[in-house]
């Protein structure tokens, strides 16, 4: 190819390559993938099997069976619950949160640039890091939030080790983490907004609170759902937080699909209910990740168009 | 109407004041914690003010935590070195995977394009224990368990999809029409690969280099469960550190502090990038 060759054979050459290049291409990516595809299926034959690791001669073929006792076991309706409550408030929180920051911020100004900046920093730290961080400032003994707490009255507030308060805690240190993520994606929603409609508005003098909800609102709903369905899927699945925080405890109260499933795996060792319980997980991730691509293709290409 | 904006102009400093302490001051209070003894720390009300000391940072660096009880052997620097290694050595592995992929994707619509780049980044959004709890009974039969190899695989499944979308839109990005003038004139496909492409989507290709850096250094799940001690990164030995220190709680803090500086500092380098990095593209930063 690289010899002066003639335009005919020049071209045909490109033809060639160019058909088999981008297997080849991406031939490497995808083998290192299907690699790690293969435990994907063994964990739905696992959960179809009656498996403990402390019985492996016990291990036989169960079908059903971990899925139907799921309906009589009070454990798994209280995972479904927290998990539910977890990722509902969190992602609710969070984007009030986050779109009411990003509201104050949107002006571009060198003390808005630099807030938001400042902003990003809890997103940049490991979640499981952030956890220990509040752990820290929540010890009951020296914690510098239980004083705090003491001060206005809440004498003994346990945070994270009373169960009555140990979703509040671990949701807090969730929407300090991922807060900024929901803000800079809407920061950048609200900043690409097109001026006209908004001076238009201003010139016939509408109201502000109409214009948000009738304009900037409305102009923002491809950016809110992108960033509620990113947290969404991040949020059912928590496990760095509630681990690192609380192991699931106290009790069972924090028991999250993925908290749940490491210790059935782990502790009790029963691997066909751990496995069941990922892959419900997985199923509702994998309906939450459909709408999700839908809509974020949609978007993606129109960030495209525009840029 | 000056009043209302007045007030207004408060409210809004006000807000931004709280949101602000809101979000520093968990970072703000670790980091004097990390110079504080812990006779300091058990002080009620909470001191501001005190005497600093690096003793909780030379405890961790030479590896030695003296207390009452003795002296116990702390494996910190040990973690941090794991995580620099893995995080490094992924993030290679997956742009020298990653962006080839990426450029076929963007430059060629061929059979199964989207539908592989779709699988790819359907990693991104899939319970990791899924994959894991079966992966520990994988490893120890291919006798991966608990070797670096293993975990620069798996840590894959994070770098992998970042790159590959991200880098894909810079692709999509650059014009094919210079590419198609220098392969006209000549060139093979790779020396056009190389000289043109690669250096129009470079700062694209760091950045995404940059973000899954991040995000491997971040990764907790995958090292707790396929990695023993010895080859945890930071977010593991921290966890363990906790439960075997037991209340060195300055040592705790100044662990945190050592194993956020690289990530924070990343992010400050590089935050142009990350809105559209960390929407994996769908949104323009």
């Amino acid at each position: 190819m690289a010899s002066p060759a003639t335009p005919e054979s020049r071209r045909s050459g490109f033809r060639i390559s160019k058909k088999a290049l981008p297997y080849v291409l991406s031939l490497p990516a995808l083998l290192v993938c299907i690699g790690i595809l293969i435990p994907f299926f063994t964990a739905v034959v696992y959960s179809f099997q009656r498996y403990r690791l402390s019985q492996p001669w016990a291990r036989q073929f169960n079908w059903g069976e971990n899925y139907l006792n799921f309906f009589s076991d009070p454990a798994f309706w209280n995972t479904l619950k927290v998990s539910l409550l977890y990722a509902g408030f969190t992602v609710v929180l969070e984007l009030l949160l986050g779109l009411g920051i990003a509201l104050l911020l949107q002006r571009r100004s060198t003390v808005n640039n630099f807030i938001s900046i400042m902003l990003l920093l809890p997103l940049m730290i490991a979640p499981a890091l952030a956890a220990l961080m509040w752990k820290l400032m929540t010890n009951p003994g020296f914690g510098v939030l239980s004083y705090l707490a003491s001060l206005v009255g809440l004498h003994d507030f346990r945070w994270a080790s009373s169960p009555s308060t140990a979703l509040l805690t671990v949701v807090l240190v969730d929407i300090w983490v991922y807060t900024p993520f929901i803000m800079i994606l809407l920061l950048a929603g609200l900043r690409s907004l097109p001026t006209q409609p908004f001076e238009a508005a201003a010139l016939d003098g509408v109201p502000r609170l109409f214009v948000f909800f009738r304009i900037t609102l409305p102009m923002l709903t491809p950016y809110i759902l992108t960033a509620t369905l990113f947290r969404l899927l991040d949020s059912i699945q928590q496990f760095d937080i509630i681990y690192a925080m609380t192991q699931g405890g106290p009790g069972n109260t924090l028991t999250v699909f993925q908290v749940e499933a490491y210790l059935n795996f782990f502790q009790s060792t029963n691997v066909g209910r751990s496995a069941a319980l990922l892959i419900i997980l997985w199923a509702i991730t994998y309906i939450l990740s459909n709408i999700f691509i839908k809509n974020w293709l949609r978007l993606r290409e129109r960030a495209r168009g525009e840029a | 109407m000056e009043t209302t904006s007045t007030l207004e102009k408060t409210l809004r400093l006000l807000a931004l004041t709280l949101v602000v302490i809101f979000f520093m001051f968990p970072i703000f209070w670790i980091f004097l914690m990390s110079f504080q003894t812990n006779e300091t720390i058990l002080r009620i009300p909470p001191q501001v003010i005190f005497e600093p000391t690096l003793s909780n940072y030379t405890a961790l660096i030479t590896g030695k935590l003296t207390s009452a009880a003795g002296t116990l052997d702390i494996a910190f620097m040990k973690n941090l070195g794991n995580s620099v290694f893995l995080s490094v050595t992924s993030v290679a592995l997956a742009l020298v995977l990653g962006v080839p992929a990426a450029y076929a994707f963007a430059r060629h619509k061929f059979k199964g394009s989207e539908d592989i780049a779709f699988t790819l980044l359907s990693f991104r959004f899939a319970p990791p224990l899924l994959v894991l709890l079966p992966l520990t009974q994988y490893f120890q039969w291919l006798g991966l368990a608990n070797t670096y190899i293993g975990l620069i695989w798996v840590y894959q499944l994070i770098c992998l999809p970042l790159i590959l979308w991200i880098v894909r839109g810079y692709f999509e990005d650059i014009s094919a029409d210079v590419e198609y003038a220098y392969r006209i004139a000549g060139h093979s496909w790779f020396a056009t690969f190389r000289r043109i492409a690669l250096p129009l989507a470079g700062p694209g290709i760091a950045a995404a280099g940059l973000l899954a850096f991040i995000f491997a250094w971040n990764n907790f799940v995958f090292a707790l469960v396929l990695a023993s001690a010895d080859k945890q990164p930071v977010t593991v030995g921290a966890l363990a550190f906790v439960t075997s220190s037991g209340i060195q709680y300055g040592q705790i803090a100044a662990a945190i502090v050592l194993s956020v500086t690289p990530t924070l500092a990343l992010a400050l380098y590089a935050q142009r990038y990350l809105v559209e990095g960390l929407s994996l593209g769908a949104v323009k930063g």
